[in-house]
């Protein structure tokens, strides 16, 4: 009943939202299109995802004629842009960020440069990775491993300076060696800021693939929005946005809930 | 390694800086521990029981002086030398069965070996029905047990105890206190046991070392010779209780003018 009535609470306000937007559009006070309506972009959306041409089997699979719209397409291209550039961003960033956190030596080495080098938005590489990478999703999947590259970084390197010094003394106490001390103490005690920044890393990655759409390549999300935006299609701007919206939510949710089934022995995690 | 030993400690100081402060928190420490002997450490807080304990532990080193077991010098902390600490210090990411097991991967035990001693040691701490839980998922009696169970584990001929159990009710505490002596008759353990509980140490010891506040020195050492399992009502125990409740007030009131004296020049 509780979580019903949280549910419940939580739709209230995107349904006024709505509600709101549909009454602006419906009662004629904006022009649709600066501000289409609700029901116009559903509409939009739908001619968006649903497959372009007649289904014929001659052509292929009833399943691959049904992934075969413009926006499948578009989520897919995104998706494999966030997923690839999140790998070499966060793959590179968490054993430097291990290395960093568990030696002053390689801290005091690595963290000037990295001081420098994060407060630089990942737009602020578009024309060097243009010249580096061409067009295309190499200079696309640069911006998004760079925006991803930072977040996993700096947690890596905070959770392994937060660990409990007693868990180390624990591990001394039972002779363990410094490898070991390493690999069944620290990397464990550091995995809750590892996987917060992972998450935080992963919706960095989500923002800067729409920007990195919009230079170099001609498919994705980003891409999307911008060629509606030279046909003033308002309507196909804002379904392209909302997608963009629930598919971070959905893989938000997917990497919260596998973290808090691999960390179910942590205290204090998803208890909010 | 198995059965207890024998920990001398020669001349010990221990002189740490403190705000900008030389604190000596132990001054000409000599105690010697027969093998298997049951020792409390009993004092105020402040009074150097835990930095003689982790001394002893290789935590950290005497600033003169030697602590030496079976006669080698204790240099860094060693399986020899269990401990128990009174957080627990459980890994929370393991389940109890790992958390005992751990010692015994690092000493490179083979598997069914390692899975023998961990079903003998979750029997006799009577943690059978918890095996694959979280310590989170614990309460404190039983993490302690857990805590134990770990120590025991790696078979280390001396048990080190840090106010293992000044964390927990009264009735758990008696509880487990009854339960570690029944290991140390049956395991033949030489247990250095911090407290600073009177009772505590009358309960479990077979000597209790009353230590003085800063510096920390030896100002009593008492046998405990009553009968066990002891009665905490009998007159013998009162008539310690009330002996050693002298020494520790003493102390403590030394500790309190210290305290004042700090909050003046604040």
């Amino acid at each position: 009943m509780n979580r019903f009535r949280r549910a419940a609470s939580g739709i209230l306000v995107p349904l006024a939202a709505l509600g709101f937007w549909q009454l602006l559009s419906s009662m004629g006070w904006v022009n649709p299109v600066i501000l289409p309506s609700p029901m116009q972009v559903l509409v939009k959306w739908w001619a968006y995802l649903r497959p372009l041409e007649v289904f014929d089997p001659a052509q292929g699979s009833y399943l691959a004629w049904c992934f075969s719209g413009e926006l499948i397409h578009d989520a897919l291209g995104s998706l494999y842009r966030v997923l690839v550039g999140f790998l070499i961003g966060g793959g590179l960033a968490l054993p430097l960020g291990l290395a960093m956190g568990y030696s002053r030596l390689v801290y005091g080495l690595f963290n000037p440069l990295i001081q420098v080098l994060r407060p630089i938005p990942p737009i602020a590489y578009i024309p060097l990775s243009i010249l580096w990478f061409g067009l295309g999703n190499p200079p696309a999947v640069f911006l998004i491993s760079i925006g991803a590259f930072f977040p996993v970084l700096m947690n890596t390197v905070a959770g392994v300076q937060n660990v409990d010094s007693i868990y180390l003394r624990v591990g001394r106490n039972l002779g363990a060696s410094r490898l070991t001390q390493f690999t069944r103490i620290i990397l464990p005690a550091a995995t809750p800021y590892i996987f917060t920044g992972a998450r935080i890393g992963m919706g960095t990655a989500f923002i800067v693939v729409i920007v990195s759409e919009m230079i170099a390549v001609n498919n994705g999300l980003g891409y999307r929005i911008l060629e509606a935006r030279e046909y003033l299609w308002s309507d196909k701007i804002i379904a392209g946005m909302f997608t963009i919206g629930l598919l971070g939510l959905g893989i938000d949710t997917l990497m919260s809930r596998l973290s808090s089934h691999l960390l179910k022995w942590h205290r204090g995690l998803e208890q909010a | 390694m198995s059965g207890a030993a024998h920990i001398s400690v020669q001349a010990v100081h221990k002189v740490f800086q403190s705000g900008g402060q030389e604190v000596h928190a132990l001054k000409a420490i000599n105690l010697e521990i027969p093998q298997g002997q049951f020792v409390c450490l009993l004092g105020p807080s402040g009074c150097g029981k835990s930095t003689l304990l982790n001394a002893v532990a290789g935590f950290s080193l005497p600033s003169s002086g030697s602590i030496t077991v079976e006669g080698a010098t204790i240099t860094e902390p060693g399986p020899d030398r269990g401990m128990v600490f009174q957080e627990y210090a459980l890994f929370p990411w393991m389940t109890v069965e790992q958390n005992i097991a751990f010692g015994l991967q690092i000493k490179g035990l083979a598997k069914p070996a390692i899975q023998e001693k961990v079903d003998g040691l979750l029997a006799m701490l009577h943690l059978e029905d918890f095996r694959r839980r979280h310590p989170k998922d614990l309460s404190g009696g039983m993490r302690q047990r857990v805590a134990i169970a770990r120590v025991l584990a790696i078979d280390s001929p001396i048990m080190l105890m840090d106010e293992p159990f000044g964390a927990l009710d009264a009735l758990t505490r008696r509880n487990l206190q009854d339960e570690l002596l029944r290991l140390w008759t049956e395991l033949k353990k030489t247990i250095l046991f911090v407290t600073h509980s009177i009772e505590e140490a009358l309960y479990l010891a077979d000597r209790t070392v009353v230590m003085t506040y800063r510096p920390g020195t030896l100002k009593r050492d008492l046998a405990i010779d009553l009968p066990r399992p002891r009665d905490v009502a009998s007159p013998a125990f009162n008539a310690l209780k009330k002996e050693l409740s002298q020494l520790l007030m003493e102390e403590q009131s030394r500790h309190n003018q210290d305290e004042f004296k700090h909050a003046a020049v604040d």
